[in-house]
């Protein structure tokens, strides 16, 4: 016999399964570049009108890029409130369920808390317009009154609460619990090997957290709050029924300032022709934000895959 | 430095089930003892209760008394963290902090308590933990990369660096060498050797010739069955242990007629 013993038969049925599972992976990959790809010249063809009419026939009158840049700015500043509370706040809980609570109540709490992210936005929306709203107008005359002149809390502060710092505390606890329930899960995954060395050394449990679980952490912390920042950045329905909108306003807590996906949500219905395309414009720029947010998350994360542990 | 270690009737349990019974030892300083025994004596077990690792399992916990020259670990008051860091321990697996760089790890433990360290005295302490730890030439020239990035012998040394970094006055190891390669335990075994001029050594192994190779005293533990817990059966000089035990177990454990 010339042929190779080992040739023989693992090309056939032994490998199939290896074959399936890898081409329906592939097909799966290239199904959600497709679809991205799609949706992106979808936008593009859909935005192209604003991009080619008259500065003076765009909402506002100047042109799409005034039209468009204070709701970017708005849309970044709502995002980056609420990812300046849920964070820390997420991964404080995250920690206390993994690391600190007993058994007893760690179970029960990380369920409560997988719940809440299932609650829709719109049941969060109305929360913050009917309770937390005016709950937090008391707070926003003091800081009126009394850091007043930060710019950011210049008064007189909104009568009815619905403000831009409303909103970004409303994203906040709407993002809370997606940052908290993976990150929780990550820091479960933390190896019993790397905190017994750490504890062995000598150090406290928080010391066991910083050196040992928090390090090993690191992606999954970045991805999980990009994941809320996702939401954060996307929401409508929190935004659009919390926010009274106006225009870009540097005061947090004033009436004033639009995010890109309440802009959208509030004016789609009625929109027509060149509105239309304005819209999916805005739509195509938020999209952008979104790519390019997470392309640096992804940048953060690869800077430091030597380190990461995987070798 | 080196300081002794006594135990008085020590009873260890996971919750309700006893793995360890009324285990009493002497170790003195500046010795290296051997723990031996058939997998699930309690070897390990035992092991932990020295540094008070043991309660870091959830339902772990112990009865009776371990002196550090005559201080009580499980003594009321005392914090289990300045107990870790007088006594060190070096695991089965070898752990580097993979997040670490090499020169980091050997820091690790220096840094914690939010202790300040100068530039120059960390270098001069990571040049001798890894002399110590006779990994310095190995790694002398790429301090800056990642622990885990070193084969498994070297990072097992890396571990013990990081461990005498902090000054220890015990050294505990649970089968330091049982996932390296003869060459690697051989490194490991002078270390240890060495490690006995400034300190106490402990070291858990299944492995006889190393035992008798590396230990002044040797500890048999046995169990009687499955769900009984683990007792101490003889603890004596090495050579005595090996040539003539007391015990017809440890005879039949450490001339291999163990079943
Ligand atoms: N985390 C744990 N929870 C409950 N029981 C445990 C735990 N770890 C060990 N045990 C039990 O305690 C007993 C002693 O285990 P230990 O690991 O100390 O044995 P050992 O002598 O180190 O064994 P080996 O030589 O295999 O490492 C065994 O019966 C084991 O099942
Ligand atoms: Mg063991």
């Amino acid at each position: 016999m010339t042929t190779n013993a080992l040739t023989s038969k693992s090309s056939t049925s032994g490998r199939a399964g290896d074959k399936i599972f890898s081409g329906a992976a592939l097909g799966a990959g290239v199904l959600i570049l497709i679809t991205l790809f799609a949706v992106a010249v979808f936008l593009l063809i859909q935005a192209l009108p604003t991009f080619m009419a008259d500065p003076a026939d765009i909402s506002g009158g100047a042109g799409f890029l005034s039209y468009i840049w204070p709701i970017v700015v708005g849309t970044v500043i709502a995002a980056a409130i609420a990812l300046l509370i849920a964070t820390p706040v997420g991964l404080g809980v995250a920690l206390f369920i993994s690391h600190f609570a007993p058994r007893r109540i760690a179970g029960p709490l990380g369920y409560v808390i997988d719940l809440l992210a299932a609650i829709p936005s719109v049941i969060y929306g109305a929360w913050g317009y009917m309770v937390l709203a005016p709950a937090l107008v008391p707070g926003y005359d003091w800081l009126a009154r009394n850091l007043g002149f930060i710019p950011i809390f210049e008064g007189p502060a909104s009568q009815t609460g619905k403000t831009m710092l409303t909103a970004g505390i409303v994203l906040a606890v709407m993002v809370l619990p997606i940052i908290t329930s993976l990150s929780r899960e990550i820091f479960l995954q933390t190896p019993k090997l790397h905190e017994e060395a750490a504890l062995a050394l000598g150090a406290t449990r928080w010391e066991m957290i910083t050196t040992a679980v928090l390090p090993f952490a690191r992606p999954g912390i970045i991805s999980a709050t990009m994941l809320g920042l996702g939401r954060a950045l996307g929401e409508t329905m929190a935004v659009a029924l919390v926010l009274s909108t106006g225009n870009l306003i540097p005061s947090l807590i004033k009436s004033g300032n639009q995010t890109i996906a309440a802009e959208i949500a509030l004016n789609f219905p009625e929109a027509f022709g060149l509105r239309l395309a304005e819209l999916i414009a805005a739509g195509l720029v938020l999209f952008l934000i979104t790519l390019v947010v997470n392309m640096i998350a992804r940048a953060i994360i690869a800077r430091h895959k030597e380190f990461s542990g995987a070798n | 430095m080196a300081k002794r270690i006594d135990v008085n009737d020590l009873n260890v349990y996971y919750s309700k089930f006893r793995a360890v019974e009324g285990v009493s030892i002497n170790i003195e300083p500046k010795s290296v003892t051997a723990f031996i025994g058939p997998s699930g004596c309690g070897k390990s077990t035992f092991l932990r209760t020295l540094n008070r690792m043991h309660e870091v399992i959830p339902g772990g916990r112990v009865e009776g008394e371990v002196l550090l020259d005559g201080d009580n670990l499980y003594g009321p008051g005392v914090d289990p963290v300045t107990v870790r860091s007088q006594i060190g321990m070096v695991f089965q697996r070898p752990n580097p902090f993979p997040t670490m760089s090499i020169k980091d790890n050997v820091l690790a433990g220096v840094k914690l308590n939010g202790k300040k360290i100068s530039k120059s005295d960390a270098d001069a302490l990571v040049e001798k933990s890894l002399r110590g730890a006779n990994l310095w030439n190995e790694v002398k020239d790429r301090l800056d990369k990642p622990g885990s990035g070193l084969s498994g012998g070297q990072q097992q040394r890396l571990c013990i660096a990081r461990t005498i970094a902090v000054k220890p006055d015990v050294i505990l190891m649970d089968e330091p060498c049982s996932a390296l390669d003869p060459i690697s335990t051989l490194a490991i075994e002078d270390l240890i050797n060495e490690l006995k001029n400034d300190y106490t050594v402990v070291i858990v192994t299944h492995n006889m010739q190393q035992a008798a190779r590396v230990s002044d005293r040797t500890a048999f533990f046995n169990i009687a069955g499955t769900g009984k817990p683990g007792k101490l059966i003889e603890f004596n000089d090495t050579a005595t242990i090996f040539s003539n035990p007391e015990q017809k177990a440890t005879e039949d454990y450490v001339s291999g007629r163990f079943g």
